[in-house]
């Protein structure tokens, strides 16, 4: 590679991240908000106390979770929009099991784990069935089984699940404290969390990169008539990598009901799931793109809130610069692939 | 533009017109589907296009009606050089083409779709449009209900669609697509009638696309023949049949190498073996090959020897009838059960069903491996293995190379070297297509080793001489029935061609 080519790759690489930065100064504009006080507060609310910052590991966890879980599907070609549905089916087992089975913390917190990654995996397997059984493409399917699996979860608080006392949306009764991961003193961080965050981002990489089923994955993926032609039983990889995902999904779930609120809430996934696509996708698909993409985007999230507190600014604002971001990733990306090629 | 004419009773603004094609070229990759092919059409003739599926017939009527841009040469409209660049343009300047599967929109109906591509402003002028319609259609004696709708066409209707539409649009060359594939008998009766009508009676310039010999020699004045995306001679009519044969499939007399190889025990049977898809029925076939054999499949592109080989690798479910392999009855088996049965199947599209672009030689070599495959794998040891391979099947690449990198050839080595080692049942389609000489006998060579080791081979080819020179037999399909099983030996290109054509020697 030349110099003046990886100067080129240089540009191209921080170009969305300054089209992003444009378009969020033209909304903060349009807003009437000064856009450097704005920025300025967007940073210290991420990083100002060591309570922010756990707050932003609090979003990265469950993020870094789905994220990584989607590299399977993405990786076998597949759009597997149905991640919030994953997480909250994890949610849903976890919870009965908070919720119905006496046990000391040592035998219940691994029982909820496993249950809430069996209840993503089955959602997420559900949801391969309709794609490689029923022909229903994986977005619509994702998409519906998220309404269902939201609905399910707001009935199951409402009623079988609603507290005695003051009958209200709020959420189910807190969890026997044995179901409660364990925090550090004073935040909701639990490190039992960010130890499992860090280990799926690891075993993801190492099975995507250097097992045989990583590479019949990315075969899937790439070409899935002549990965079938070649002998790779194609529908079964496909139905896998959707378990796969749901079960991270779903331990996601697991970490928000027990280790975050410690009761199930009707927006417990808070759109975590849809998130976790845009993470992927900007992580160019690298399991170890995951990791700083997804604390960037919990970062501007949970900075976002103080925009709100100081200048009055909706935090929606950081949706706006995450999506702008996405937007102007795939804006250069595709402009990119128009470029004339040299040699 | 002073002389006033009585106008006839539809648009024909123009007077007939010349065309000429001057050394036209279209690559598709490496493909030369038209390499210089230089063609004039005289007005009010019927001109042929006669050529082997392949040949760049069709590419070549893209080019002139606008739908694909050449790489080179040039179009002449009586004597000016003209460049268009869509499918609208061409038709401004008067020449309109009919597809082999008719575009339009069959959920509307009749008068809409005639309406289409004119320029009639924002309101369209339905009434007048309808009379146009009704009078065209009775001036050529169609029967063209301007209310149904298309869906409820046949075929030919379409057509004749198609013909007043562009008619009405001032086109002076029509240009027809094998328009006898999928009609009745007495629709292609109207539709030569038609043909005649346009070309003596109004003048214009008909350009008729075939492979099917006797429509050439019923219907048109001079031919072009075409083969192998190069003009392979010029005939006018009549002539024989036997010259339109030796034209479209060369005159290599071919001396066969009679290598004697004793054959073993029955590999492959097919007992009323049939397949229904949704383009083409597959009549119930059967069939005995014994190991060693070399059988190749000839017939027009589409004719059913595809599905024959899809449904002997256990790919489409028959949907009739049974397959044995190797005495066991293989009905209701997965492929991959197929696959341990011995069989490998190596289908034309290379990077579309072959290999995977995006991924390099030493990963296809690791996903092509056979039995205990590593759960982890180790590269260094796969990248020996792939530079193994790729030494043996003199592969012009590297373990890393990215097979969409790959020439053509090199991709077709790539894809006999993925083969796993022992096989009972080869099944290839083209799989000597766009090959050079050379690469060409290296495939046959591989390709025979495996026959000595006790693989039965069947392939398809459009090359005759192919089928001729290396089976032991030859299936011979049209229209998706198994016509005859003959031995090589016994038979020639001519007579092979005749078949082929539809027209038995």
């Amino acid at each position: 590679m030349t110099y003046s080519q990886r100067l080129v790759n240089l540009l191209l690489g921080l170009a969305p991240i300054a089209l992003a930065l444009m378009l969020s100064t033209l909304v903060l504009i349009a807003a009437g908000a000064p856009p450097l006080e704005a920025y300025k507060h967007l940073l210290q609310g991420a990083s100002e106390s060591p309570a922010k910052i756990a707050d932003v590991l609090v979003v990265w966890v469950p993020l870094v979770l789905c994220s990584a879980g989607l590299l399977f599907t993405f990786t076998a070609g597949l759009w597997n929009i149905g991640v919030e549905g994953q997480i909250i089916f994890g949610v849903i087992f976890a919870t009965w099991v908070a919720r119905n089975i006496y046990l000391p913390a040592m035998l219940l917190l691994p029982l909820m784990i496993l249950a809430g990654m069996i209840g993503g995996a089955l959602w997420g397997l559900l949801a391969g069935t309709l794609k490689v059984y029923g022909g229903i493409h994986e977005i619509f399917g994702g998409l519906g089984l998220n309404f269902i699996a939201m609905t399910t979860n707001i009935w199951l608080i409402a009623k079988p699940w609603r507290p005695d006392l003051g009958a209200t949306m709020q959420g189910t009764d807190p969890f026997q404290p044995a179901a409660w991961l364990p925090r550090l003193a004073g935040l909701r961080l639990s490190p039992v969390s960010l130890l499992l965050a860090v280990m799926a981002v690891v075993v993801v990489f190492f099975i995507l990169r250097g097992t045989l089923w990583g590479l019949q994955l990315r075969a899937i993926g790439k070409n899935v008539r002549s990965a079938y032609l070649l002998g790779i039983a194609t529908n079964r990889h496909m139905l896998l990598s959707f378990a796969l995902c749901g079960a991270l999904a779903g331990l996601a779930g697991v970490i928000q009901v027990s280790g975050v609120w410690g009761r199930d809430i009707p927006q417990i996934s808070g759109g975590i799931g849809y998130l976790a696509l845009l993470v992927a996708m900007l992580s160019g698909f690298r399991a170890l793109g995951v990791a700083p993409v997804a604390l960037f985007f919990a970062a501007i999230g949970v900075g976002a809130a103080r925009l709100h507190l100081r200048m009055q600014l909706d935090p929606s604002l950081a949706g706006v610069l995450e999506a702008g971001l996405v937007l102007s990733v795939l804006l250069v990306a595709g402009l990119r692939t128009r470029l004339p090629r040299e040699g | 533009m002073a002389v006033c004419r009585l106008a006839p009773p539809l648009a024909l603004a123009r007077e007939a017109m010349r065309v000429e094609l001057r050394g036209i070229k279209k690559y598709f990759g490496s493909v030369r589907a038209n390499d210089g092919i230089s063609l004039t059409v005289d007005p009010g003739t019927i001109h042929g296009l006669l050529g082997e599926n392949g040949a760049g017939k069709t590419t070549l009527m893209k080019v002139l009606s606008g739908f694909v841009s050449p790489e080179g040469g040039r179009i002449l409209l009586d004597g000016e050089e003209t460049l268009f660049s869509s499918p609208a343009q061409a038709i401004e300047k008067g020449i309109g083409m009919l597809h082999q599967d008719p575009l339009d929109f069959p959920p509307l109906k009749v008068l809409d779709n005639f309406l289409f591509g004119r320029d009639s402003g924002f309101l369209q002028k339905r009434e007048r449009a309808r009379k146009e319609l009704l009078e065209l259609s009775q001036r050529f004696g169609f029967a063209l209900d301007p209310e149904a709708y298309v869906n409820t066409l046949t075929v030919g209707e379409r057509q004749q669609l198609e013909i007043v539409r562009l008619l009405s649009l001032g086109v002076e060359v029509l240009i027809f697509d094998e328009p006898t594939t999928g009609i009745s008998t007495p629709q292609k009766a109207t539709l030569f009638a038609t043909l005649h009508r346009l070309a003596k009676e109004e003048g214009k310039s008909v350009i008729f696309v075939s492979h099917k010999l006797e429509e050439v020699l019923e219907l048109c004045s001079e031919v072009t023949v075409l083969r192998r995306g190069r003009v392979a001679g010029e005939i006018a009519m009549p002539c024989t049949s036997e010259e339109l044969v030796r034209l479209m499939f060369g005159q290599v007399i071919t001396a066969r190498a009679a290598e004697e190889v004793s054959l073993g025990e029955p590999v492959l049977e097919l007992r009323g073996l049939g397949v229904h898809t949704y383009r083409l029925d597959l009549s119930p076939v059967s069939l005995r090959v014994r190991a060693g054999e070399v059988i190749g499949l000839a017939g027009l592109e589409g004719s059913g020897q595809r599905l024959l080989l899809r449904a002997c690798a256990g790919l489409i479910k028959p949907s009739r009838g049974s397959l044995f392999l190797r005495g066991e009855d293989m009905s209701g088996k997965s492929y991959q059960k197929f696959l341990d049965t011995g069989v490998a199947y190596l289908p034309a599209g290379r990077l579309e069903e072959g290999l995977i672009p995006g991924l390099s030689l030493a990963e296809h070599f690791m996903l092509a491996r056979k039995g205990r495959a590593p759960f982890f794998i180790n590269w260094a040891l796969a990248r020996g293995d792939a530079a193994r391979k790729i030494e043996q099947f003199n592969i012009i690449g590297s373990p890393s190379t990215l097979v969409e990198g790959l020439s053509g050839g090199n991709q077709q080595r790539a894809l006999l070297a993925l083969l796993p080692d022992s096989l009972r049942l080869l099944l290839l389609e083209h799989p000597t297509r766009g090959l050079d000489v050379e690469s060409a006998l290296w495939v046959w060579d591989r390709l025979l080793e495996r026959r000595e080791e006790g693989s039965a081979i069947l392939f398809t080819s459009t090359d005759l001489d192919e089928i001729l020179e290396r089976s032991d037999r030859i299936l011979v399909f049209s229209g998706g029935r198994m016509l005859e099983v003959l031995d090589a030996s016994q038979t020639d290109v001519e007579q092979l061609g005749y078949l082929i054509g539809g027209k038995r020697g």
